[in-house]
């Protein structure tokens, strides 16, 4: 895969595809961008398949363009996530929609204990969508799903009118075989338990906010998006039936996941502030915003709720991965306050911190 | 609303008539108006509110009060019973600031730090 | 942050909570006015470090929350109209108007802006000729100088698109009225004591920022009239408590001055060249506070000089009829007679979902920041809570 298109993703996405092997007819190399013919089924959905996502996703299975995909899967229970993806804007430092779709079920299979095999990709188009955009969304998905050691195996092109779509919208889904012995649930949280998170929080929903307010930086801030399969198939393979619970704070951050497992398991969760990792520009810029770092968006962390007896292995294989460097115990489940997150602030008073109200920042993922 | 936010500024110019400059907020650079402080400098700190620098910070003051602050029920632990303080001292994580000024900074501060 | 981070240390807090329990020998309750000290003051628990009798009453500080009903209709009309770009601060999106707020006439098709600087409203005016640009204008004194400042820039480059629809109240006359008994008109007629005695309000936490343009001169014949102590206090944890600390002080020892405890930032003149400007724009005249009524000269509208740019007299909307939610007791909220857990429909029929006041939905306004923290349990329903409410 080219690596020129990606370089440019957040610099300069409307660098143009090389056309010159494109069968197709010469106003569209004219006018480089996506027509309703696209979503046809036609000769020009073929064209975008043969030359865009075929190069770029390159499978056996993918191949055989069949209207599904045929696949041979390990034994072991079967786990199938999906998500839809409708970031605004849809390039923003560290990542794009690209590999938000990609990374984002592959996560959500992983917290589940399962090891990710195979995604479908869905995408709408709107009528005007520039093909460069569109090829260099492809090619990080390409590589996002490389990374991850999965395949894009099947999909599907539709193209809506100018005006009734926001440029690109991505479904996947994603399959993936359930690790033997292995059984992780929001409701097996136990009082007791210490409760880890794998990193900084607030990067993704900062990202993005810091594109939409316009927002300068002396070191811009990145989403964290990436895949955690590879690190969490470490957790499991050191402390096995010893992790609980697992999830990826995304949609309203680490409070709404924290409240989630709580409600789930009917226990009580005690964090305290001091022990969030959250990084200086992140803070300042939620400080600018009126913003709560544990309400923001991650695309790339996962919460660990473990037996109090795993935290330190589990936090040495974490620090000991790329993705998990700066890796902290936060907090411990009780069995006080049953259902509720109660936080421990700097003053040594304690706040509840609900469930995020309402859509504090539309349009993160 | 009185949400104010205190910033460096790093430049100032002048924008369709107003004194404008960037000022840095631990990291966030933004446009600001500075058209009201008049005798803020580059290198000053100052306090902004929607877009608007109010008052310059009066660094010294600042300092002193940071000073009286620590200050305060400092004696009181002092005086405390000998075997009271011995308990307490044992208890206490070495610090680099024995006035505990900054004993209790988060862990996100010492993250950002290595980061 | 410099000069933020600093002033929360935890350390420091709890000894100087210490301090004020070393001094207080007899409860006192003692009033923040301004509605950001009030979600500092609950977010940091700081209320839950002080002594038992020392109480902290939440003042009317919330600018958002005492913009009259019919005002926020008349912006939710404004806002709905074709060919306007309606401009305001996030938080007054989601106030409950008699009908719907402006989130919802975005979702209907308004063009609704949420703008961080009053001058970005300006900027929209300037690339949009064809439409009208209307500035929310909601504030106290500290938010005045830049909404200002937006007209004065509007003026001078002769812009004919741009309005401010103003909804700007004063502090001084808010402590009178709190302070005085008789003396307010509520719309409906009956007369609202404010200050009744068992809920007497015996010194002020002055709003730092507010003080930060308009500095504190106006302050000394208040506290030398009703002989209550005022320090002007910072929104940090340790300025707050060295406001209370200061405030406490003074009430041991019978004293009644006025204190500045936020001396890095305030000057007992302020912000000169903002005063200047405030004066050229604006002119003082009585306003109705929502919840309160109406307080004499305790709020600002454009001057005869700037009077073109006002969004009321540019697009004359009439027909509104106000209707209050019969269960909102916000106005008690405000008055400092209730805590916000202590009215009934508080965190039931009243979330910051679903809003019924003001006060439930702006960053400000106190039922918004005992939901937001938590504030509606007590210990022993902490210890055992339930589901939490949505």
């Amino acid at each position: 895969m080219g690596g020129n298109l990606k370089a440019g993703l957040t610099d300069s996405p409307n660098a143009a595809p090389d056309f010159s092997n494109w069968s197709c007819p010469l106003p569209l190399a004219d006018y480089p961008t996506i027509v309703m013919g696209h979503g046809g089924g036609g000769k020009l959905g073929n064209e975008l398949v043969e030359h865009l996502f075929l190069p770029a996703f390159r499978n056996a299975a993918l191949e055989n363009l069949g209207d599904a995909a045929v696949l041979n899967l390990p034994a072991g229970r079967l786990v199938l996530s999906t998500d839809s993806f409708v970031v605004q804007p849809l390039f923003f430092p560290g990542g794009s929609i690209g590999e938000l779709a990609v990374n984002g079920t592959v996560n959500d299979l992983a917290v589940s204990g399962a090891e990710p095999k195979f995604l479908s990709a869905s995408f709408i188009l709107e009528e005007g969508f520039p093909l460069a955009q569109l090829a260099a969304i492809v090619e990080a998905m390409a590589e996002a799903a490389a990374t991850a050691g999965v395949q894009i195996v099947t999909g599907d092109t539709k193209v809506v009118e100018r005006g009734h779509g926001d440029g690109c919208y991505i479904t996947t889904a994603g399959v993936g075989v359930l690790r033997a012995g292995i059984e992780v649930g929001p409701q097996r949280a136990r009082a007791g338990d210490a409760i880890l998170v794998s990193g900084t929080i607030g990067d993704h929903g900062m990202a993005i906010m810091s594109v939409r307010e316009g927002l300068e930086f002396e070191s811009p801030i990145r989403s964290d998006c990436a895949a955690l399969n590879g690190m969490i198939a470490k957790v499991l393979d050191a402390a096995g039936a010893a992790v609980h619970a697992m999830r990826d704070p995304t949609r309203g951050g680490l409070a709404s996941t924290l409240n989630e497992i709580a409600q789930a398991s009917g226990v009580g969760i005690a964090i305290d502030e001091a022990r969030l990792p959250v990084r200086a520009e992140v803070q300042s810029a939620c400080e600018l915003l009126g913003l709560d770092p544990v309400y923001v968006a991650n695309e790339g962390k996962a919460v660990f709720f473990v037996a109090a007896e795993a935290e330190e292995k589990v936090l040495a294989v974490l620090r000991a991965h790329p993705l998990g460097r700066e890796a902290a115990r936060i907090g411990t489940v009780t069995a006080q306050h049953p259902r509720m997150l109660v936080a421990r602030t700097a003053m040594g008073a304690n706040r509840v911190i609900p469930t995020q109200i309402g859509e504090q920042l539309p349009r993160i993922c | 609303m009185c949400l104010a936010i205190p910033g460096r500024v790093e430049e100032i110019t002048t924008e369709g008539g107003l004194r404008m400059g960037r000022v840095n907020f631990g990291g966030v650079v933004k446009r600001v108006c500075l058209d009201y402080v008049p005798e803020v400098e580059v290198g000053d700190y100052t306090i902004v509110h929607v877009g608007f620098a109010l008052s310059k910070i009066d660094e010294e003051t600042a300092e002193k009060t940071l000073a009286d602050f620590r200050e305060m029920g400092v004696l009181e632990e002092e005086l405390a019973e000998g075997d009271e303080a011995f308990a307490r001292a044992a208890v206490k994580p070495q610090s680099a600031c024995p006035d505990g000024s900054c004993e209790s900074e988060s862990a996100s501060q010492q993250v950002s730090k290595s980061a | 942050m410099k000069y933020l981070t600093e002033f929360r240390n935890g350390e420091i807090a709890r000894r100087m909570a210490r301090e004020i329990a070393a001094v207080a020998t007899r409860p006192w309750k003692i009033m923040e006015v301004c509605g950001g000290q009030t979600h500092s003051i609950i977010k940091n628990g700081i209320d839950q470090m002080l002594p038992a009798g020392i109480e902290m009453i939440h003042g009317p500080g919330c600018p958002v929350c005492v913009t009259p009903l019919e005002l926020i209709d008349k912006a939710l009309a404004i806002a709905a109209l074709p060919g306007v770009i309606f401009c305001s601060f996030g938080d007054m999106l989601r106030v409950p108007g008699t009908e719907g707020d402006l989130f919802q006439v975005k979702g209907a098709g308004g063009d609704v802006r949420v703008i961080y600087s009053p001058l970005d409203a300006v900027e929209l005016a300037a690339k949009n000729p064809d439409k009208q640009v209307v500035f929310f204008g909601v504030g106290f004194e500290t938010t005045a100088p830049a909404n200002a400042m937006s007209v004065h820039v509007a003026k001078r480059r002769g812009l004919k698109n741009f309005s401010l629809l103003v909804s700007h109240v004063l502090v001084p006359p808010a402590i009178s009225a709190i302070l005085e008994s008789p003396g307010n008109h509520h719309p409906n007629g009956e007369d609202l004591p404010l200050g009744t005695p068992e809920k007497r309000v015996r010194g002020f936490l002055l709003a730092g920022h507010v003080c930060s343009v308009m500095g504190y001169w106006e302050y000394p014949p208040l506290a030398e009239k009703y002989k209550i102590p005022m320090v002007v206090t910072g929104f940090e944890p340790l300025d707050l408590l060295d406001g209370i600390r200061r405030a406490v002080v003074q009430l041991e020892a019978g004293r009644y001055e006025v204190e500045n405890a936020y001396e890095r930032i305030v000057t007992f003149e302020g912000n000169r060249p903002a005063q200047r400007l405030l004066a050229e724009v604006f002119e003082v005249t009585d306003r109705a506070w929502r919840g309160i009524g109406v307080i004499p000269r305790s709020g600002l509208r454009l001057s005869a000089d700037y009077r073109e740019f006002d969004a009321e007299e540019r697009f004359q909307i009439t027909g509104i009829h106000t209707q209050e939610s019969a269960l909102c007791r916000a106005g008690d909220v405000l008055r400092g007679t209730i805590k916000p857990a202590q009215c009934a429909a508080f965190g039931r029929e009243c979330t910051p979902r679903h809003p019924l006041g003001a006060t439930m939905v702006s960053s400000e306004g106190a039922c918004a920041a005992y939901y937001n923290y938590g504030r509606y349990l007590s210990a022993e329903e902490l210890a055992s809570a339930g589901r939490v409410r949505d």
